[in-house]
């Protein structure tokens, strides 16, 4: 037997006795009451709730989040579409764990290279913020506690060069890199944070230390932070060679030049 | 051939087929990359699975790809003459008959404790609920394909609509987990369905059974 379906006729339409002669294209709904293309409708339907949900879905994930946030009920934002946490990435085969013997180095064009424990970090001046942070994929958490230093901080503690106008960020997961200005440093208020969410930085999070740089999407915050480094301009970073703007400013573009 | 000829045919025969090889490969393609696709959208989203799998720009390349392609068997399935079948069963999914909203109100009678109508709806090669579940998959595999674009190339979109492409295309995917997990289930409770899945044929039994206007024609007006 061929694999050819054989029920119902297959007669063309025309030669089938019982049709309409007259039957106008567009109109078979009408004259046809027992067949409705509902299967259509399903799909126009779910294309136009995913449109509205596109342009206002937003608002309704924050309404949850906040309801979520009154009822305290972490856990199961945690594992919800849009409760407002964190969702952790890593580019390498896991979260890594830092070295026994971590040291944050601060080098390239300095006059005096770092090279801190955390502990020595933590005994430099502190900055804190209770800032969002903001995915580039959308999803944010709101009103995160971070303490660390200031990038600008650590690099005139370092003595840096006249000639030095970036900072290029190393991860000790042996892939990741960033890159940001001084300028936007300067700008942002960037910070090597050894605190998140009222503790240290854990592991997951790219503790021990990780970089937090506000009004910029969160792949600017390079986790697992291991190397500062002053080089003359900035290169593109790990994700910015995959794709991502360079000056990565949620809002668009720089604070200074918004109209 | 004619209908009366057909039918006689049909009598003749024990089995009968009901989804040709073309129906069968596209199903089969199908649930393969929803599978890949599901599979690296956990290892994307869930934190222990991320720190199972890791190696984020690889499992998106996958996911993006795999995405992308999930038009391509029911496209190239349902063109040229290999795709008679399918097309006109897409063309029975899309129509709805008086008997088959019979059918639907028979199931919210049902499930409210009304007193049921008599007669069974005489439905035609595909109930209701397998109607709603293909249109389903259309509908929302594109706000799919469409989400997962826009958060792909992301560049010219405001913010506030990447926070709702991520939280459309999050959602949709529980919802589709769910789906798939229930179409699942229908075809392991009806092994005589999930056979045709497999091999292409039913018994007349299973037809007279579940889609009597697919078995007498009626149903491909």
């Amino acid at each position: 037997m061929t694999e050819r379906e054989t029920i119902p006729s297959e007669a063309p339409a025309s030669g089938v006795p019982d049709v309409p002669p007259t039957r106008l294209p567009g109109d078979e709904a009408a004259r046809e009451p027992w067949s409705r293309p509902i299967g259509r409708r399903t799909v126009l339907s779910l294309l136009g709730l995913g449109a509205l949900g596109t342009l206002f879905g937003s608002h309704v994930q924050a309404g949850i989040s906040s309801v979520l946030d009154s009822l305290h009920a972490g856990s199961v934002a945690s594992v919800l579409p849009g409760g407002g946490q964190f969702t952790i990435y890593t580019i390498t085969d896991g979260y890594p764990a830092a070295p026994k013997d971590y040291r944050l180095r601060v080098d390239g064009l300095v006059r005096n290279p770092l090279s801190l424990t955390v502990a020595e970090l933590q005994s430099l001046p502190a900055t804190r913020l209770t800032r969002d942070f903001q995915c580039v994929t959308g999803w944010e958490v709101s009103n995160v506690h971070w303490a660390g230093v200031r990038l600008v901080d650590l690099a005139e503690q370092a003595g840096a060069d006249l000639s030095a106008g970036a900072f290029h960020l190393t991860s000790f997961d042996g892939a990741y890199t960033e890159s940001l200005t001084l300028e936007q440093a300067r700008e942002t208020g960037a910070i090597a944070a050894y605190s998140m969410l009222g503790a240290p930085v854990t592991r997951e999070h790219g503790g021990p230390v990780r970089l937090y740089v506000p009004e910029m999407f969160g792949y600017k915050s390079i986790k697992w932070l291991s190397r500062i480094e002053l080089v003359r301009h900035a290169e593109p970073g790990y994700w910015e060679r995959n794709g991502y703007p360079v000056d990565a400013w949620i809002s668009g573009q720089a604070p200074g030049q918004a109209a | 051939m004619s209908a009366t000829q057909v039918s006689a045919e049909h009598s003749r025969q024990r089995v009968i087929l009901r989804f040709d090889r073309v129906e069968r490969t596209v199903h089969w393609v199908n649930a393969l990359l929803f599978l890949v696709l599901i599979l690296t959208g956990a290892a994307l989203y869930f934190t222990p699975l991320i720190a199972l799998v890791g190696r984020r720009m690889l499992i998106e390349q996958i996911h993006l790809y795999v995405g992308l392609s999930l038009p391509l068997p029911l496209l190239l399935g349902a063109t040229a003459g290999w795709g008679r079948t399918l097309r006109r069963d897409v063309g029975r999914i899309n129509r709805w008959s008086e008997e088959d909203m019979r059918w639907l109100r028979g199931l919210v009678d049902a499930a409210s404790g009304r007193p049921q109508a008599a007669a069974r709806p005489r439905l035609g090669k595909f109930n209701p609920g397998q109607k709603l579940n293909a249109a389903f998959v259309a509908g929302g595999g594109l706000v799919m394909l469409g989400t997962g674009a826009l958060l792909r190339w992301y560049v010219p979109f405001p913010l506030s609509w990447r926070a709702g492409a991520t939280f459309v295309h999050n959602w949709l995917a529980a919802a589709f987990v769910v789906l798939i997990l229930g179409h699942i289930a229908f075809a392991l409770a009806d092994r005589e369905a999930l056979r045709a899945m497999l091999r292409g044929r039913v018994s007349r039994a299973w037809a007279a059974a579940h889609a009597p206007a697919w078995l007498d024609g009626s149903d491909d007006r």
